[in-house]
């Protein structure tokens, strides 16, 4: 079977699943693309960033007070993800809020991407996500040190808790803030990855039912139907867990800017 | 590096089949999947970690577009129609103001028109009504001057009837003395003797 446009090879399976193949990475651009280890993941990573900044300026490009349909939907998405970030982190979400919208829009356009056939989520990577959530957490750490200083250190100690128990309270405190990183990016890769391989699945099983006759014919509608329901339902989990992404970044952020 | 890999791989599994438990036991119920493990642990492959590279950089341009120039341009439209909207309210409050003021001059001008008419109303009755009591006093005055003159003169023929009753008297006693006796009855006699009938009777 000759690969497709992003090198891999679709796997028609006659009695065997490859429910993990989808995820693997082929360079992209042949040779090129070997040597400058670009795969298909960037590549639909520029396309994601292609299509969000398309969707803004060919929405903003009229300008019009009373705006049409893409307008609306633009001002829209600025509007939602600008409300998340003042509302959360309070009047120095401001500063952030063009960081949220890029972290937002960039997960959930990748979320999307990956739920067209024979394309591919870079958001199902772990490296790619831990590389977003590490980023996320430095960055907190960073405004954190810049807007409280040493006193940043005295929140592993919590208000209030009785000295003896310091040394229980603060490795406890160190370890859940150290897991943030590891909670944010394994949350929206696993659930990529869980949807992926689900709707790779359910249409193997299409395969291998067509494959026994009539009766096989007849029932292999079935895990059409649930493929369908299983893409409403990732539609549903590409928005949230972007949106969890976002809202947790801007909750990190809202600590660290607190005083 | 092929060892990292074989040594991550019994990882990959684990991490597989903690996915959903559906998903989890359909992996575990299809024998031979042909990936080994979960390509995305496979660091030793240079495109994992090359699309972390190519990632950042690709975000780092997002981000810059985004925040120099998309989010900027839709912040300036919406910033423009809130002017915009703020503007027109005030004007349609200044609008308001203006109306309401002009309403209320109409109101009172309505008002004092009202009171000013009914004063001449007022005033015209009140003429209309002197003019008539005025009228009316005058038509008494002479109609009183009338009935005195008339009762003067009534009073004078009658004097003067009065006076002329005592001749006739006189004149009819003298007939009737000279047709019964045939002489002529003393006129001054006479004459007393009617002025004390006439007397008596008042006249």
């Amino acid at each position: 079977m000759p690969p497709d446009v992003f090198g891999r090879t679709i796997l028609a399976a006659g009695t065997t699943i490859d429910a993990l193949g989808q995820f693997e990475l082929h360079p992209v651009l042949g040779e090129l693309g070997a040597t400058l280890r670009f795969s298909q993941s960037p590549a639909l990573m520029i396309v994601a960033v292609v299509l969000v900044l398309a969707f803004l300026y060919i929405g903003m490009r009229p300008r019009a007070v009373v705006p049409g349909r893409l307008q609306a939907a633009a001002e829209i998405c600025h509007d939602f993800i600008h409300n998340m970030a003042v509302d959360t982190i309070g009047p120095e979400g401001r500063a952030f809020f063009p960081f949220v919208f890029t972290l937002f829009f960039f997960i959930l356009a990748g979320n999307y991407i990956g739920l067209i056939p024979f394309s591919f989520a870079f958001t199902s990577h772990i490296a790619v996500t831990l590389g977003l959530a590490i980023l996320v957490f430095v960055l907190a750490v960073l405004v954190s040190l810049k807007s409280q200083g040493l006193k940043f250190f005295a929140h592993f100690m919590p208000d209030g808790a009785p000295m003896a128990l310091a040394p229980l309270l603060i490795p406890i405190e160190i370890l859940s803030f150290l897991s943030r990183p590891v909670s944010l990016s394994i949350r929206l890769f696993a659930n990529m990855v869980a949807g992926h391989v689900m709707l790779e699945m359910f249409a193997a099983f299409t395969i291998m039912l067509a494959g026994l006759g009539i009766a096989g014919d007849v029932l292999a509608v079935g895990p059409v139907v649930i493929n369908i329901a299983l893409m409403a339902l990732e539609l549903l989990v590409g928005a949230l867990q972007a949106y969890v992404f976002a809202i947790l970044t801007c909750i990190y952020l809202r600590e660290a800017v607190a005083h | 590096m092929q060892r990292a890999i074989l040594t991550l791989r019994p990882v990959a599994r684990i991490a597989t089949s903690a996915l959903p438990l559906a998903t989890g036991l359909l992996v575990a119920g299809a024998p031979g999947a042909y990936a080994a493990g979960m390509p995305q642990l496979d660091f030793g492959n240079p495109l994992v970690i090359g699309q972390v590279i190519w990632g950042a950089a690709i975000f780092l341009v997002f981000y810059l577009i985004v925040s120099r120039s998309a989010l900027p341009r839709v912040s300036t439209v919406i910033a423009n129609r809130d002017t915009q909207i703020a503007n027109d309210l005030d004007i349609a409050r200044d609008a308001k103001a203006a109306a309401d003021q002009a309403v209320e001059e109409l109101r009172r001008a309505r008002h004092d028109a009202a009171r000013e008419a009914q004063d001449n109303i007022e005033r015209v009755i009140n003429e209309a009504r002197s003019a008539a009591a005025q009228q009316t006093a005058a038509m008494n005055a002479r109609l009183a001057r009338e009935i005195h003159e008339a009762e003067a003169r009534l009073s004078e023929a009658r004097t003067k009837a009065m006076g002329s009753l005592r001749d006739i008297a006189q004149d009819a006693a003298s007939t009737m003395v000279r047709q019964l006796t045939g002489i002529d009855a003393d006129a001054a006699r006479l004459r007393t003797h009617v002025d004390a009938a006439a007397g008596a009777r008042g006249h």
